[in-house]
């Protein structure tokens, strides 16, 4: 057995989750037999694509001539690298690049798929592994019966601690076809960090009473560090940007910390953020459904609470420098 | 344009999980199916500004028995012309990709639409599974949907941002938020599904490659532990000392 791990460079550097992706990698080889070999395309450093090799990949296949590869391009690179690595374990994050090629390898291969695993597989059943269901309120188990196994990891899931040592890495070339799809805009906000990478997320909701209100919010988040979200009410008037939008029906997170401040915590919204190791919900009604899912909770006016907790946070920071 | 969408059910978002037959089943007492919000929503809406915009139809294909076909029959009041369904119990992602694309193989479809994930199972799955089987291009996660002649412009998600782009019909797009608003069935539509053609058709042999064995619940949550409004010293320390969040 061998273990595939597909990673995503981006501007010449290697995704946060690519580091996640082989850390498991290495966790499912350890379990189940076999190296770790991870492979990219696009222009990442080679001393940076080393770097994998100290959270367990024996080796980096890298695809230099393609860069910007469209998702039919990256199947192909897979596809090439897995036949000639013999790898009977692909690993991609369930990340947005993830979501689009996973599938089309496990099809391709006729390779089981596992669609955001939480956890490494057990040998339960020959291959056993967990996931969620039901936007994140139960979990499966999902049983794959065919040698080959696709798996595409929740994000989050795992904090990659380095252990190996620095890993070989060479070039890769294989024919990827032609992009079907050409790009003609990217679009990111500059400057802030993308809500599904942040580890620390501060987000409001209809409580707020309006958008000129939000300068607290983000008073709060730039101190953390941390990246804004908002409930979907709030989305849809408009008040805040619709990729802030959270819950069933927007973006899952999964943060090590998330501030709720005048939300509800409707079932719909905790959907997309019951992953979230801390929860601290501020609201002014006691009852608010949001309290039995927080770890801490505030019974106060977001309008004090907030002020006061950019102030202790400020506090805090210059205490610890 | 010929428009097929992918229309699943899923459980009501507010319905309460549990499991039955020594937690290998999902508990389906009380529980009230709807058409899976991505689908509904986003999909097929799309779909159906596309053919009042450039003619054409929209066809739905769902796999699944006969307890699917009141969530096929909202599809249809809401606007789509005809639907398919697949007569088998929906297995895993592959066995329904496979399902649909040997369905739509040979009939000419400019777009094939899916949700972004069914919120029972969450796989977002299915999509990149059918574009594979017809070597179609895959849309995945996109926003905004226009159609030009035979060419298609997009907006995709991607981390931190969108990113616009053009492919060349047919394709498989899945349809995230931000594709079209949620419409409401009136009377006229409720009326007119009921004799709107519903073929149903017999399955391909396709084998599943995986199954879910059993299921459980996460732990239950420790009590919240309030603080007081006016000490957020003391919630930034129990963030630091206790949590180890900040
Ligand atoms: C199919 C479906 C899918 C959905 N998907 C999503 C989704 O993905 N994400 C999502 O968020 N919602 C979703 N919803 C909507 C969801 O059901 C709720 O309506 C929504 O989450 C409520 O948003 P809110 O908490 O901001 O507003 P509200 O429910 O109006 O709550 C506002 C809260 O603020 C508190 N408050 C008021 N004033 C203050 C103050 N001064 N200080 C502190 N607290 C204050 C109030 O006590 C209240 O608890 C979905 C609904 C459906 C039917
Ligand atoms: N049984 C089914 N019948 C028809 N379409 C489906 C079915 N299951 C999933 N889909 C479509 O595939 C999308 C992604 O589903 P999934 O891969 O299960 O998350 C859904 O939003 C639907 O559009």
């Amino acid at each position: 057995m061998s273990v595939l791990v597909y990673v995503e460079t981006a501007n010449g550097k290697i995704a946060k989750n690519g580091f996640e992706a082989v850390f498991y990698g290495k966790k499912v080889a350890d379990k189940f037999g076999g190296d770790v070999v991870a492979v990219t395309s696009g222009s990442a450093d080679d001393s940076d694509l080393a770097s994998l090799g100290n959270f367990g990949a024996s080796k980096v296949l890298v695809n230099k001539g393609l860069s910007d590869a469209d998702d039919s391009q990256t199947s192909k690179l897979v596809l090439a690298a897995a036949e000639s690595t013999g790898a009977s374990i692909i690993i991609f994050s369930h990340d947005l690049t993830g979501k689009a090629v996973a599938p089309r390898i496990s099809s391709a291969l006729k390779a089981g798929m596992v669609s955001g695993a939480i956890d490494v597989p057990s040998d339960e059943n020959g291959f056993t592994c967990k996931v969620n269901v039901f936007s994140g309120k139960a979990f499966g188990h999902v049983n794959v019966k065919t040698d080959k196994k696709v798996i595409s990891l929740l994000p989050n899931s795992f904090k990659p601690e380095e252990g190996g040592s620095p890993a070989a890495v060479e070039a890769f070339d294989c024919d990827c076809g032609s992009a079907k799809v050409t790009v003609v805009e990217t679009k990111t906000q500059d400057g802030e960090i993308p809500l599904p990478e942040a580890e620390l997320v501060v987000s409001a909701g209809r409580g707020l009473k309006g958008p000129e209100n939000w300068g607290m919010v983000e008073d709060l988040a730039k101190e953390l560090g941390a990246a804004t979200a908002c409930s979907r009410p709030v989305a849809d008037i408009g008040w805040r940007p619709h990729h802030e939008h959270v819950g069933q029906t927007g973006v899952a997170i999964r943060p090590n910390l998330y501030i709720a401040i005048g939300i509800s915590g409707a079932i719909q919204h905790l959907a997309g953020v019951n992953g979230s190791k801390v929860i601290v919900v501020v609201n002014t009604d006691a009852e608010a459904p949001f309290f039995k899912a927080a770890d801490y909770g505030i019974v106060g006016d977001a309008f004090e609470v907030v002020p006061k907790l950019v102030e202790a946070v400020k506090k805090f920071k210059a205490s610890n420098n | 344009m010929k428009i097929l969408v992918c229309i699943s059910k899923s459980p009501d978002t507010t319905s309460k999980i549990a499991f039955t037959d020594g937690n290998t089943k999902f508990d389906e007492n009380g529980v009230q199916y709807i058409v899976n919000p991505y689908d509904e929503w986003y999909a097929l809406v799309r779909g159906l500004e596309l053919k009042e915009a450039h003619g054409g139809t929209v066809t739905t294909i769902t796999v699944g028995t006969a307890a699917d076909d009141p969530t096929i029959r909202k599809a249809l009041a809401i606007g789509a012309d005809d639907a398919v369904r697949i007569d088998a119990e929906a297995k895993d992602a592959y066995f329904v990709a496979k399902q649909i694309s040997e369905y739509a193989k040979d009939q000419g479809y400019d777009l094939i639409l899916t949700g972004k994930e069914t919120i029972d199972y969450n796989g977002s799955q299915v999509g990149g599974m059918v574009a594979a089987d017809l070597d179609l291009p895959f849309l995945s996660l996109a926003s905004k949907l226009d159609v030009d002649g035979s060419s298609a412009t997009l907006e995709l998600d991607i981390t931190g941002g969108t990113k616009v782009v053009k492919a060349d019909l047919p394709a498989v797009v899945s349809c995230a938020k931000g594709m079209a608003e949620q419409r409401i069935p009136n009377m006229r539509g409720i009326m007119a599904a009921r004799t709107k053609p519903l073929n149903v058709v017999a399955p391909a042999g396709v084998e599943e490659l995986t199954s879910f064995t059993s299921y459980s619940m996460p732990d239950a949550k420790s009590e919240c532990k309030y603080v007081d409004p006016d000490n957020m010293d003391e919630l930034v320390q129990l963030l630091h000392n206790e949590a180890k969040a900040i």
